[in-house]
């Protein structure tokens, strides 16, 4: 009884502090007369959404789409890779640190580029979120899985344990909360990939309105797509905490 | 010792290499443990101690000499008698405790059903009915360890080695473990190889001592410890007790 006090107490507290910072934002534009088109209020933000010309839904359905695919292909191909390069040695030796540098390159000066490959539209934008978050993921991936005590190794291994069980029963349950690690660092990456794509070239999605409002200087449709994109990317974090407490015992789950 | 010994190690040497660097870890270990004995193993730290277990439980090849486990009575298969517990309990952190206790027995293909009554059973005997379904971390370091020591029964293995188990421990758990052990063992009747760095432990639990000198390991000395069974906390007060420990101390030249 009290633990459920204690946690409604934690959320009160939670909704509280965003109820703040809407209050005081509708203040700072009142009182300091802040023009719409510098800063609109939280209600001619909202007032936003009944304007038919946004197709806010079909908008947010676009951006919503391509960050999901982007994000879903960097957790099979980050999480496959890492499980490959942990089985077959000569594969990880080579392209591990092939990898780690491909890192370094900010994904997001590649936009231009993939767009030049592959037109755009969704299919590049789905690739542009896709590699931005398919790294971390990878790389976080490949830690878990060599992450383990030396002494358990030791363990099993005075039993004859095979590699696949040591696999099965040690490497890969240990490397979840790892893997879960990687997709939540993956999942923020996710939706920036997807805006920056349509920013950069695309006629759909909440970046793409950001650019036309942009130039009527509609900022309130501009702080309307930025909020329906943390919706969007909020959604996908809580999806992936959700998994993650259902799957990871609580006592393993990383940051 | 009328029968022949269970575990015969021989001038037992064994050299790491490593980047072309040679090192000697254990440059001669003899000793001959009988059957059913608790044989404490003990030196100061990086003396070899860890080497000679894990030559034991068939971790590490030896270099030179004879290491020869079973005799004419009791066979020994090298891929299942052994039991392990280290310094860390090394549960898995997303099983149950009644799960991490059957590791060994899944590992070894034993009977599903036969293995979870005895791993219930043996959580009974180290004191811990009640806590099967429990994680790793609900349980007390002391509790953990005890969880460890019952998964280092579970496939009936004749020799348990034990690498420093309680010293990760605070002193009174560590007293309190102690006894256990002998508990355990005087139930359980198995030959343990237990190592320490703590001369006190180390007289207080064997039925004979190996003392190691550091770098390489040396066996300094080894003498039974003829302190009647059952032990309690108060013959480290006794002469004979002080007599014993002062031997070691002499032999690591602290004496």
């Amino acid at each position: 009884m009290e633990e459920l006090a204690e946690k409604a107490r934690g959320y009160g507290l939670i909704i509280l502090a965003h109820l703040a910072v809407i209050l005081s934002w509708h203040l700072f534009v009142v009182w300091g007369e802040v023009p719409s088109y510098v800063m609109p209020t939280p209600a001619a933000t909202v007032v936003t959404l009944a304007s038919p010309d946004y197709h806010w839904l079909d908008n947010t359905l676009v951006t919503a789409g391509e960050i999901f695919g982007g994000y879903a292909l960097g957790v099979l191909f980050g999480v496959s890779l890492a499980l490959i390069f942990s089985w077959v040695r000569i594969l990880n030796a080579v392209f591990f640190p092939l990898f780690v540098s491909l890192n370094m390159i900010p994904k997001v000066a590649l936009g231009p580029l993939f767009i030049v490959w592959f037109s755009y539209g969704l299919g590049s934008n789905i690739i542009i979120a896709f590699s931005i978050c398919f790294f971390p993921i990878l790389l976080t991936t490949a830690r878990g899985l060599t992450e383990i005590e030396p002494d358990l190794i030791d363990l099993v291994r005075s039993l004859r344990a095979s590699r696949w069980q040591i696999f099965t029963k040690i490497q890969l349950p240990g490397a979840l909360p790892y893997v879960f690690s990687g997709m939540k660092v993956g999942a923020i990456l996710a939706v920036a990939g997807a805006v920056v794509g349509e920013f950069i070239a695309s006629d759909k999605g909440l970046g793409y309105l950001m650019i036309q409002v942009q130039s009527t200087l509609d900022t309130a449709a501009m702080f309307m797509a930025v909020i329906l994109l943390s919706l969007v990317g909020i959604s996908l974090y809580l999806l992936v905490t959700g998994l993650e407490r259902i799957c990871v015992v609580k006592d393993a789950r990383l940051g | 010792m009328a029968a022949q010994p269970f575990i015969q190690l021989d001038g037992v040497r064994k050299v790491y290499r490593s980047r072309g660097e040679e090192f000697l870890a254990v440059s001669d270990v003899t000793m001959a443990v009988a059957e059913g004995e608790l044989v404490s193993l003990v030196g100061p730290s990086g003396c070899g101690k860890t080497t000679v277990l894990k030559i034991l439980a068939g971790l590490h090849p030896h270099d030179g000499g004879e290491v020869r486990i079973g005799n004419a009575e009791t066979a020994f298969d090298a891929g299942r008698d052994v039991g392990m517990v280290f310094q860390q309990s090394l549960l898995l952190k997303w099983r149950r405790i009644i799960d991490n206790v059957l590791l060994p027995a899944e590992i070894l293909g034993l009977p599903r059903k036969a293995s979870r009554e005895r791993a219930r059973e043996l959580l009974a005997m180290v004191g811990l009915a009640g806590e099967e379904d429990k994680y790793p971390y609900e349980l007390s370091g002391g509790m953990q360890q005890r969880a460890a020591i019952a998964r280092s029964l579970v496939h009936d293995p004749k020799v348990i080695l034990m690498d420093e188990p309680f010293g990760a421990l605070d002193a009174l758990t560590r007293e309190k473990m102690n006894l256990e052990l002998l508990r355990i063992w005087s139930e359980a009747k198995k030959t343990i190889v237990f190592v320490t760095h703590s001369i006190q432990e180390a007289v207080f639990l064997g039925t004979r001592c190996a003392v190691l000198t550091a770098g390489p390991a040396r066996m300094a000395d080894t003498f039974d410890i003829a302190l009647p069974y059952p032990r309690q906390l108060d013959i480290k007060t006794q002469e004979a007790f002080g007599e014993y420990t002062r031997r070691i101390y002499r032999q690591l030249d602290m004496g």
